[in-house]
C-alpha cells in the first residue's frame, strides 16, 4: 500500500510544538517509570496530527530520542500499524470500509464514487489537493454498513448518492455532519425496535 | 423474547445519556462499595457460579480466569487490561458500550481490579474508535471527580487508576498477548504461551485481560445475583449477550438477547428478516468472520450459544452475525474475508503469513471461475496446514471460514470451476503449479 512507502521529500527537522509536547508528557506519565516506550504509539499519532496527517522520518528519530529507545524500534512500530501514514494524505482522508459486511451492503458502490469524484487511484490527491481516499479493512461499525471514516469521524449508512453529496460539500468548504445518513439513531433497528421501549418513551 | 428488565445494557441505543447522573438512574454504581466489602473470594465465587463466559470470542469462564491471578501480590504489581480492540468483521458491540454505557465498564473495572489485586487498569481501544475513546475518557474523568475511582475509591480503601491506550489499526492486537506487546510499545506480534499472561503478562507482571462486554456485565451480575444470571440461557451458556446482526437483513442492528435464542428468531424479530424473505437466505456467519459459515438448512433450527454452535462445527465467537442472501456471490464474499486475513496477518509465523495470501489468491480465482477442480481439495489442504501450526489463534481464524465454505458449498465451487488445463491432458508436469495461468482459449 502506497502510504506505507516512505515519502521522497522529507523535511530536515521535526520537533513537537508546545501543545504536542504537553500531550506527550501527559501520556508518558500514564505508564510506570522506565516503561516510557509504551507511549510510542500515542506519540507517533501526536506527531502525525501535528504534521498534516503524515509522519516524516525525522519525527521517528525525534520520538526515539524523546523516549530513549532505538530508532529502528520506532520505525518498526510506524510501519507495522496501518493507521500511521508515512506519506502525505489529503486534508480530508476518506477511508472506505470494504470488508464483507460492508461489501454485502454496497461498499464497492462507494469505491466507484471515490474513483469518479476524488481520484482514479487510491492514495492520490484530488485535483484541488484536499481529499484522498483508500480502501480499508473492517472499521467496526458493521450494523451501520456501508460506512467510511473521514479523519476521526464515522459516516454511516451511506449510499452512492449520499457519498456524492458529502464529497461535494467538502469541495465547497463545508464540513458535512458525521453519523448515520438515514437518520437512524445509533445501532437501533430502523422502524422495527422491539426492545427497551420504556426507555425510549421515557 | 427477553424481558426488558433483564437486559443489562439498558442504554444500548442511548435513550438517556451516558453521563454519571443518567448512569446512576440505571442503577450503575449502586451498592458497589458493599460488593467490594464482601471480599475477593466472594466476588470470584459469585462470578464463577454465574457461569459467565468471556464475550470476546473464546468463551473462557471469567471467574476461573480471575482465580488464576496470584492470591498475594509479590514483588511485581498486578495489572488489569481491558480489550476494546474490537476489529472482528461483523462485530460492533463494544463500540456501543464504550460510548453509551461507559460507567458500567468503569464500575466493572473497579470490581475486577479489586478481585485480581490490580491497582492499574489499561483499556486498549482500537485507534479508529477515537471518538468513542474520548467519550470514555469523559466518563473516567467524571469517575475520578466523584471519587468512584482513584485514591481510596468509594472510600473502600482500594486505589485504582484507569488509563486509555489507543491502538493503531491492527486486528491482531485483539489477541491478548499481541495486545500486551502493543501496550509495551512494540509491534503487535503474539507471544508464545505458556507462560500465560495471568502469571507473566504486561511488563512481565501478572495480568488479567478481559473483553469490554464481559467486564461491563459483572456489576449487574453481582448486584442481581449469580442465580438471576444463570437462570437465563442454559447451563454453561448462561446470561445475555449483545448480538450484532449485519449484512443482508432489512434492519441491521445491535440487540441484547438471552443466550441460546434461535437464530431465526433473532433475524426475523429484531433485524426485520432477510432481504427477500427467509427462503432467500444463503448462509450465515454466526460469530464474526473467523467462524465457519452455516448454510440455510442448519440456520433453520440453530440456537445461538457457545455449545450449540460447536455442535454445528462453528463457534459463537463475538456473536457478530453476518447474513448472506442468495443475491450475493458466496465465493466472492469469502474471498473478501480471506483478503482481510491476508492484510491483517502479523507475519510472525510462516504458515499464516504465506498461507493467508495463498487462500486469498486461490479464492479470487475460484470466484472468477479460473481454478481447476482439484484445486478445491488443495485449498482445503492449505487450510489444514495453517490451522494449529501458528503461535496464536489467527491461523484458525483465517482458515475456518474457508473450511466452512468448502464444507457447505463445495458443489457450487466445482460447478463454477470446470476448467481443466490443457497441459494436464497432454503431459503431467507435477511441478507446474501455475497451470491456471495458461489461457483458457488454448484448452
Amino acid at each position: 500500500m502506497s502510504i506505507k512507502k516512505i515519502h521522497k521529500d522529507q523535511p530536515d527537522t521535526f520537533e513537537f510544538n508546545e501543545k504536542s509536547l504537553k500531550e506527550a508528557k501527559k501520556i508518558i506519565s500514564n505508564y510506570p517509570d522506565g516503561k516510557q516506550q509504551s507511549a510510542v504509539m500515542a506519540l507517533l499519532y501526536i506527531a502525525q496530527r501535528q504534521n498534516d496527517n503524515w509522519i516524516p522520518l525525522q519525527a521517528m528519530k525525534y520520538i526515539a530520542k524523546f523516549l530513549d529507545m532505538p530508532y529502528i524500534k520506532v520505525y518498526e512500530v510506524a510501519t507495522f500499524y496501518s493507521m500511521y501514514n508515512l506519506s502525505p494524505v489529503g486534508k480530508y482522508f476518506f477511508q472506505v470500509c470494504t470488508t464483507t459486511p460492508c461489501m454485502l451492503r454496497g461498499a464497492y458502490d462507494l469505491v466507484k464514487i471515490c474513483k469518479k469524484k476524488i481520484s482514479e487511484k487510491e492514495n492520490t490527491l484530488s485535483e484541488d489537493g484536499k481529499i484522498s481516499w483508500m480502501e480499508v479493512e473492517c472499521l467496526g461499525a458493521c450494523v451501520n454498513a456501508p460506512m467510511m471514516q473521514v479523519n476521526e469521524d464515522y459516516y454511516e449508512d451511506l449510499n452512492d448518492k449520499k457519498l456524492e453529496e458529502i464529497i461535494d460539500k467538502i469541495y465547497q468548504n463545508k464540513i458535512p455532519k458525521s453519523g448515520s445518513y438515514t437518520g437512524r439513531i445509533n445501532a437501533e433497528p430502523v422502524n422495527n425496535r422491539k426492545t427497551l421501549l420504556g426507555n425510549k418513551n421515557a | 423474547m427477553l424481558k426488558d428488565e433483564d437486559r443489562i445494557f439498558q442504554n444500548l441505543y442511548n435513550d438517556s445519556g451516558a453521563d454519571y447522573e443518567s448512569a446512576k438512574l440505571r442503577n450503575d454504581w449502586k451498592g458497589t462499595k458493599e460488593i467490594l466489602e464482601k471480599g475477593r473470594e466472594w466476588i470470584i465465587n459469585e462470578v464463577k457460579s454465574s457461569e459467565l463466559r468471556g464475550r470476546g470470542g473464546a468463551g473462557f469462564p471469567t471467574g476461573l480466569k480471575w482465580s488464576f491471578a496470584p492470591k498475594e501480590v509479590g514483588s511485581r504489581p498486578h495489572y488489569l487490561v481491558i480489550n476494546a480492540d474490537e476489529s472482528e468483521p461483523g462485530t460492533c458491540k463494544d463500540r456501543d458500550i464504550l460510548r453509551f454505557e461507559p460507567h458500567k465498564l468503569i464500575e466493572g473495572c473497579l470490581i475486577a481490579s479489586y478481585a485480581v489485586n490490580a491497582h492499574k487498569c489499561y483499556i486498549y481501544i482500537r485507534g479508529e474508535y477515537f471518538n468513542e475513546g474520548q467519550k470514555l475518557q469523559v466518563a473516567i474523568d467524571e469517575a475520578y471527580k466523584n471519587n468512584l475511582i482513584g485514591k481510596n475509591s468509594l472510600n473502600s480503601g482500594w486505589d485504582l487508576d484507569i488509563y486509555i491506550h489507543y491502538g493503531a489499526g491492527a486486528y491482531i492486537c485483539g489477541e491478548e498477548t499481541a495486545l500486551l506487546e502493543s501496550l509495551e510499545g512494540k509491534k503487535g506480534q503474539p507471544r508464545l504461551k505458556p507462560p500465560f499472561p495471568a502469571l507473566i503478562g504486561l511488563y512481565g507482571c501478572p495480568t488479567i485481560i478481559n473483553n469490554v462486554e464481559t467486564v461491563a456485565a459483572v456489576p449487574t451480575i453481582l448486584r442481581r445475583g449469580a442465580k438471576w444470571f444463570s437462570s437465563l440461557g442454559r447451563p454453561k451458556n448462561t446470561g445475555t449477550k449483545i448480538y450484532c446482526i449485519s449484512g443482508n437483513v432489512n434492519n441491521p442492528c445491535n440487540v441484547e438477547e438471552e443466550m441460546g435464542i434461535p437464530l431465526k428468531d433473532l433475524i426475523e424479530t429484531h433485524a426485520g428478516g432477510v432481504v427477500g424473505g427467509w427462503e432467500n437466505l444463503k448462509a450465515v456467519i454466526p460469530g464474526g468472520s473467523s467462524m465457519p459459515m452455516l448454510p440455510k438448512e442448519i440456520c433453520d433450527n440453530m440456537k445461538m450459544d457457545f455449545d450449540a454452535c460447536v455442535e454445528n462445527k462453528t463457534g459463537l465467537g463475538t456473536a457478530g452475525i453476518v447474513v448472506i442472501n442468495n443475491d450475493q456471490d458466496i465465493i466472492k464474499c469469502m474471498a473478501r474475508i480471506a483478503r482481510f486475513y491476508k492484510h491483517e496477518s502479523c507475519g510472525q509465523c510462516t504458515p499464516c503469513r504465506e498461507g493467508s495470501g495463498w487462500m486469498w489468491r486461490m479464492l479470487e480465482r475460484m470466484a472468477a471461475g479460473d481454478a481447476t477442480p482439484d484445486e478445491v481439495d488443495m485449498l482445503f489442504d492449505v487450510t489444514k496446514q495453517i490451522e494449529g501450526h501458528t503461535i496464536c489463534a489467527f491461523g484458525e481464524g483465517s482458515s475456518w471460514p474457508v473450511q466452512g465454505l468448502i464444507r457447505h458449498f463445495k458443489e457450487e465451487i466445482l460447478e463454477r470451476n470446470k476448467f481443466d488445463p490443457v497441459v494436464k491432458k497432454q503431459k503431467n508436469i507435477p511441478y507446474l503449479v501455475d497451470q491456471h495461468l495458461l489461457e483458457k482459449e488454448n484448452a
